[in-house]
C-alpha cells in the first residue's frame, strides 16, 4: 500500500501574530477541552533594558511567536517510546497517530516528545495528539489550523510538495524548539527575522501559561 | 497538566496552566438540548458581531438542531483581494459562547438587593407587562429625559438589535440621549477641531494606500491585535508591509503583535506623553526649516504670524508656543522651548532617536502616519490627539498618495440597512460617560462644567439638565458596571434603588452587568438569528455582506429583541407605528432589498443563503484622506470656520475662556502636550502609585465580549504584563498572584514578567468580568481601578490613565 507520501507542516513565523485561531480552530474541529492543545502557539522573546540617569531608556527587545502541533516526525521518538503499540506512523501519509484502543495512558511517549505534542486526556486515560484531519484530507481539504489561519501563516501537503512551494524554509532547528537531528520533524519554518536558532539564550518562552 | 518537555527546560518559572479570571470551569456541564435522531449535518451561515469593527462570516455545522462546529472557508483560491474573510479566534469559539453555561434562559425579575444577583423566574407576559408598566411609570412621573440607554455595542444586529428598542422609545416620547463614546469620543473632538469633521479621526487613508508609502509611523497602531480578524487591517497590513517593504516605526508602551518582526524600529513610550515627543519633532523641524511652509500657509490657520486669526497675534502662535519664542523673525529657542532633550526625559526615548525620528519623517516621500485611538482615551486624550495630527500637518503630509491625516485606516463597506429608530423628540444630551453623574446628580449638571448639549442656556451661556436618570435600558451591553470607569463607584450607586429605580438589561448571558437588571430578557445569539449584515465600522480593505440564517432554534425561551419589542410596542398602545403593518419577513425582504438596489451584483437571496457571503476588496478603491481639500481647498472647504486645517482653534479659545473645568485640565486654542493627573508627571500620586497601568485590547476578547469563553481564557492569558527591572523591585516573576490597586480598589490577577513593556509602565487587557467577593475583584476587571473623572474637552473617558502600585499576594 505504501506509496511513501509523508505529510508535514510549513509554518511562516514572519506572518504569525500570535493570534491563535489555528489553536482555537483545531479545539473545535475535535471538542478538546481546556488543558488540551493538538496546536500551541509558542511566543519566544528577549532583550535587555538599560535605564540612563537622565529618564530615558533603552532596550534591544525582540520576539516572535511559533504555532507548533504534532510534527509527523521521520523518527518519531513517541513511537519509540509507546511500550503498546498504540502510537503508530501511518504507512499511507506519514501521519503518527494513537490507537485509543491500544493505548494504556503510561504518557512514554509525552514524555519522550520534545515538542509536546502528545496530550494525555485524564478523563479518558488515553493520549491524544494532532492528527493531521486525516478525516479532512480524505475529504480533500487542510487541516483545521490551515484553513482558518487569519495570516494564511501555516501550510500543510506532501513535503516534498512544501520544499519546493518554499525554497526560502528551513528546517524548525529554531528556538524554542531543539535541533531538528532529534526526531527528524516534517516541519518547515519561514524564520521570523527575529527568529533565534535552537539552545539560544538570549531569549524564552514568554507564554508558558497560554501552552 | 503535567505536560513536561524539552521546551520547558529552559525557563526556571512556573508554569501555570489553569485558567484565570474565568466564571465558568471547563467542568461545567455544557447544556444541550435534548437531541432526537440524527438526520444528517446541516450548514447555516451566520457572523461574528461583536464589536471588533469586523463583522466575519462563520459556516455553523449543526446536526438535529445542535451546532457541531464552526468554520469559516469559503473560495477555494484565497488570492489576496479574493481571499476568505476569516474569523479570529473569537468567532471560531462561538459554539462554546452559545452553549455557554451561563446563558440566559428565561426572563427572570430580581428577587434579592440589586446586584446581588438573585433572581426568580417569570412568564414572559409578567415580564413584558412589568417592563411597560415601568417605563410608562417612568415617564408620566419624571418625564422621558429621565429614561437613558447606556452604552451598548456587543449584538451589532442591523435587523433585531438595539433600534428596535429605540424605535420603540422614540414612538413614546424618547430619551435622554448621549454622545461620544468609549472608543473615540475625543478623537471625533480633535478631528472635528483640526480637520473640521470626526470623519479624518477615524475614517483615514485605506490601508491599501501604505503601499505608495516609504515609510509607515504607527502611534499606537496595533492592527494584529484590535484588527485581527476577517479580511481585515491585519492581513491587509501585513500583506502590504511583505510586499513592498516600506519602513514600520512602531511607538507604543508594548511591543505589539502587530511588532514581531513586522517593524523595523520600536520606541517603548511612556502612557501619555505622545505629546510631549510630537512637540520635539515639531521643533526639530521648525530650527531644521523643514516644515511645509507653503503648506502652512496655504492650508492651515494658527501656525504662523501669516496665518493667525484676525486679532490674535504671533504669540500666541503654534511655532511661538514651540520655540517659546514670541518674537517674530527670531528662532533663537527660549529656555521652555520643546526640545528633544526636553521630551527625551518625558518620554523615555532618548534625544538621539528624537532627532533620529524628526530627520526621517522630514524625509520620507509620503510618510503614512496614524494616531491611534489609545491615545485619545487618556486625561488630556484631546489634546494627545491633536498633537498628533501635527505631525502630517507640519510637513504638509496629507491628502496625496501614500500619506495619512493621522486618522485610523477607513475600511471599505458594503450598505445593508438598518431598523429605522425614527427621531427622538429629546433634544438634551450627556456625555456617554457621565450617566452615572446623571443618576447620582443630573439636575445639576450644566453645559459649562459636564458638557451637556441640547438644553436652554441662560445669561451667562450656561444650561442645566435638570433630570435625573430613573431608568435605564441596557442592551447588548456590559457598560453599566463592567466596561465604565471605577466599578467600586457605580456599584454603590446602581445597587441605591431610590436614584435609578429601574434596570432592564437584554442579553445572552449573566454579565456583571445583568446581575444589577431588575428584569432581565433573554435575548437570541447571533447563531439563533436571522439577518444581512455587512463588515461593521474597521474591517479593512474588503467590504462585504453576510446572510445570516439559523438551523437552531432558540435556545431554551430567549426571544429576538424585535419580536419582543413588538409586543411591549402593543402594551404601550404604538404597535401599528413600530411595525408599520409588516411582518418580520417584509422587514427582511425590505432590507435585502434595499442593499441590493445600493450592490446590483448582491445575488437574490435565496442563493447568499447557501453562499453566505458577498464580498469585494476595495469596491470604490482606495481611499485618501482629504485629497479633496489637497487638490482644491477653495472648492472643497473643511467644516472648520475657517474652512482650513485649524491649528489655532478660536472654538477652543472660546470654550477655555468661559469652560468651568476642574484644577489641572486643559482645554487650549493651539495642541499640546499637557502633563496630567496620574500621568507620568503626577509625582505626587507617584509616590502612593508609583506604576503607570494602561490598558489594552486583548486577542481573547472584543472588550468584555467573549470572556465566558474558557478556550479564549486558556489561549490569551489575562496577566499583567510588567518590565523585569519593575519586577525585580518588587520580587515578581512570572505566574504570580498580585494584587493591583489603587484608591479606587483593588484586582487580582496573575503577572506577566516580559520584556515586552516600557519600564516604569504595566499593562492589563480589558473586559474581564469583575467578580467581587470581599474588597478585592478576583475577575481582573481593569475598571475597578479607572476613575470616573472626563477628559476636558468631551467629558469621555480616560482609562488608560491610571497610577497604581502592584503587590505579591
Amino acid at each position: 500500500m505504501s506509496n511513501n507520501i509523508q505529510y508535514g507542516f510549513h509554518v511562516d513565523a514572519s506572518k504569525c501574530t500570535g493570534c491563535k485561531t489555528c489553536q482555537i480552530s483545531c479545539k473545535d474541529r475535535k471538542d478538546l477541552p481546556v488543558g488540551i492543545n493538538w496546536r500551541r502557539v509558542y511566543e519566544y522573546g528577549g532583550g535587555q533594558w538599560t535605564e540612563h540617569g537622565d529618564g530615558t531608556v533603552s532596550q534591544n527587545v525582540f520576539a516572535y511567536y511559533l504555532s507548533i502541533a504534532c510534527n509527523h516526525c521521520s523518527e518519531p521518538v513517541c513511537v519509540k517510546a509507546c511500550p503498546t503499540g498504540a502510537m503508530h506512523k501511518r504507512r499511507e501519509d506519514g501521519l503518527v497517530h494513537v490507537a485509543a484502543d491500544l493505548c494504556i495512558g503510561c504518557e512514554s511517549c509525552a514524555r519522550a516528545c520534545p515538542y509536546d505534542a502528545p496530550q494525555i486526556d485524564k478523563d479518558r486515560k488515553v493520549m491524544t495528539k494532532c492528527d493531521g484531519c486525516f478525516e479532512r484530507l480524505a475529504e480533500g481539504k487542510q487541516p483545521s489550523c490551515v484553513e482558518s489561519c487569519p495570516m494564511r501563516a501555516i501550510d500543510f501537503g506532501p513535503m516534498d510538495e512544501l520544499k519546493a512551494k518554499y525554497p526560502g524554509a528551513i528546517s524548525p532547528a529554531v528556538a524554542p524548539l531543539p535541533q531538528s537531528s532529534v526526531t527528524t520533524p516534517n516541519l518547515l519554518i519561514t524564520p521570523n527575522r527575529h527568529s533565534r536558532p535552537s539552545g539560544a539564550t538570549d531569549g524564552e518562552v514568554l507564554n508558558y501559561a497560554e501552552v | 497538566m503535567e505536560r513536561r518537555s524539552f521546551l520547558k527546560m529552559s525557563a526556571a518559572l512556573s508554569c501555570v496552566a489553569t485558567v484565570s479570571g474565568c466564571n465558568s470551569s471547563s467542568k461545567d456541564v455544557e447544556v444541550v438540548p435534548p437531541t432526537p435522531p440524527v438526520a444528517g449535518e446541516k450548514l447555516n451561515w451566520s457572523a461574528c458581531l461583536v464589536n471588533c469593527g469586523s463583522n466575519c462570516p462563520v459556516q455553523v455545522f449543526s446536526t438535529d438542531g445542535v451546532i457541531t462546529r464552526v468554520e469559516s472557508q469559503f473560495t477555494t483560491t484565497d488570492k489576496y483581494g479574493d481571499h476568505d474573510v476569516r474569523a479570529c479566534p473569537r468567532g471560531r469559539s462561538l459554539r462554546k459562547r452559545v452553549y455557554a453555561p451561563d446563558r440566559l434562559k428565561y426572563p427572570m425579575k430580581r428577587v434579592g438587593p440589586r446586584g446581588s444577583g438573585q433572581f426568580e423566574r417569570i412568564s414572559w407576559d409578567e415580564a413584558l407587562d412589568l417592563v411597560a408598566e415601568k417605563l410608562q411609570d417612568t415617564i408620566y412621573q419624571y418625564g422621558n429625559e429621565s429614561i437613558h440607554f447606556t452604552y451598548n455595542s456587543g449584538a451589532r444586529y442591523h435587523f433585531s438589535g438595539k433600534q428596535c428598542l429605540y424605535r420603540l422609545m422614540n414612538l413614546k416620547g424618547g430619551y435622554l440621549n448621549a454622545y461620544g463614546d468609549y472608543s473615540w469620543s475625543q478623537i471625533y473632538e480633535a478631528a472635528g477641531q483640526t480637520y473640521g469633521s470626526a470623519g479624518p479621526g477615524w475614517q483615514g487613508s485605506s490601508v491599501s494606500e501604505m503601499q505608495n508609502s516609504d515609510l509607515v509611523l504607527m502611534v499606537g497602531y496595533n492592527p494584529s491585535e484590535i484588527r485581527m480578524s476577517g479580511s481585515g487591517e491585519a492581513y491587509d497590513f501585513l500583506v502590504q508591509k511583505q510586499k513592498h517593504n516600506f519602513k514600520t516605526i512602531l511607538i507604543d508602551p508594548r511591543y505589539t503583535d502587530s511588532a514581531v518582526g513586522k517593524e523595523d524600529q520600536w520606541l517603548a513610550i511612556r502612557p501619555g506623553t505622545d505629546a510631549a515627543l510630537f512637540e520635539a519633532l515639531a521643533y526639530e523641524w521648525i530650527t531644521t526649516n523643514t516644515v511645509n511652509q507653503a503648506f502652512l500657509d496655504k492650508y492651515c490657520v494658527g501656525y504662523d504670524e501669516k496665518t493667525m486669526p484676525a486679532g490674535i497675534g504671533y504669540e500666541e502662535s503654534y511655532k511661538a508656543y514651540i520655540l517659546d519664542n514670541a518674537t517674530v523673525g527670531d528662532s533663537i529657542p527660549g529656555v521652555n522651548a520643546k526640545t528633544p532633550e526636553w521630551a527625551a526625559a518625558i518620554t523615555g526615548i532618548e534625544a538621539h532617536l528624537i532627532v533620529e525620528l524628526a530627520r526621517e519623517l522630514a524625509a520620507a516621500r509620503a510618510p503614512f502616519i496614524q494616531i491611534a485611538a489609545s491615545l485619545n482615551r487618556q486625561a488630556a486624550g484631546e489634546n494627545n490627539t491633536r498633537a498628533g495630527y501635527m505631525l502630517p500637518i507640519l510637513l504638509g503630509q496629507l491628502g496625496l498618495p501614500g500619506t495619512n491625516c493621522g486618522g485610523l485606516c477607513k475600511g471599505s463597506s458594503l450598505h445593508a440597512p438598518s431598523m429605522p429608530t425614527g427621531s427622538n423628540p429629546v433634544k438634551k444630551a450627556i456625555s456617554f460617560f457621565t450617566f452615572t453623574q446623571a443618576i447620582e446628580d443630573g439636575k445639576n449638571m450644566t453645559v459649562l462644567s459636564d458638557g451637556v448639549q441640547g438644553v436652554d442656556l441662560d445669561d451667562e451661556g450656561d444650561g442645566k439638565l435638570g433630570t435625573d436618570i430613573k431608568a435605564i435600558i441596557n442592551y447588548g451591553g456590559n457598560a453599566l458596571i463592567n466596561q465604565h470607569s471605577d466599578v467600586r463607584k457605580t456599584e454603590k450607586l446602581l445597587q441605591d434603588e431610590a436614584k435609578c429605580e429601574f434596570i432592564l438589561v437584554v442579553d445572552n448571558w449573566m454579565t456583571p452587568s445583568a446581575k444589577f437588571a431588575d428584569i432581565l430578557l433573554p435575548d437570541v445569539s447571533w447563531l439563533e438569528s436571522e439577518d444581512l449584515v455587512n463588515q461593521s465600522y474597521a474591517a479593512g480593505d474588503t467590504a462585504s455582506l453576510v446572510q445570516m440564517s439559523t438551523g437552531v432554534d432558540p435556545m431554551f425561551e430567549s426571544r429576538p429583541i424585535y419580536e419582543v419589542c413588538v409586543d411591549l410596542a402593543r402594551r404601550m398602545g404604538v404597535e401599528s407605528e413600530f411595525t408599520e403593518g409588516k411582518s418580520r419577513k417584509e422587514w427582511l425582504d425590505q432590507f435585502y432589498a434595499e442593499s441590493k438596489a445600493a450592490t446590483p451584483e448582491l445575488p437574490a437571496k435565496e442563493q447568499m443563503l447557501t453562499q453566505g457571503i458577498y464580498r469585494k476588496y476595495l469596491p470604490n478603491g482606495g481611499y485618501i484622506v482629504l485629497e479633496d481639500f489637497r487638490t482644491d481647498p477653495d472648492a472643497n472647504p473643511l467644516g472648520t470656520p475657517s474652512g482650513k486645517i485649524e491649528i489655532y482653534s478660536s472654538r477652543l479659545a472660546e470654550k477655555a475662556r468661559t469652560w468651568k473645568l476642574k484644577e489641572g485640565d486643559v482645554i487650549s486654542a493651539l495642541p499640546k502636550y499637557v502633563p496630567t493627573w496620574e500621568g507620568y508627571e503626577d509625582t505626587e500620586t507617584k509616590k502612593k502609585y508609583p506604576l503607570q497601568l494602561t490598558g489594552y485590547h486583548t486577542k481573547g476578547r472584543a472588550h468584555s465580549s467573549f470572556h465566558n469563553v474558557p478556550w479564549l481564557r486558556e489561549a490569551v492569558q489575562d496577566a499583567v504584563w510588567m518590565n523585569p527591572l519593575d519586577a525585580n523591585k518588587r520580587g515578581l516573576s512570572t505566574g504570580d498572584k498580585v494584587h493591583i490597586f489603587n484608591d479606587r480598589g483593588t484586582i487580582e490577577v496573575e503577572v506577566k514578567v516580559t520584556p515586552r513593556i516600557m519600564v516604569g509602565v504595566t499593562a492589563l487587557g480589558q473586559g474581564a468580568w469583575f467578580l467581587p467577593g470581599g474588597a478585592v475583584d478576583k475577575g481582573g476587571c481593569l475598571n475597578v481601578l479607572t476613575t470616573q473623572r472626563t477628559t476636558p474637552i468631551t467629558k469621555g473617558n480616560p482609562q488608560h490613565t491610571n497610577l497604581v502600585e502592584i503587590r505579591k499576594v
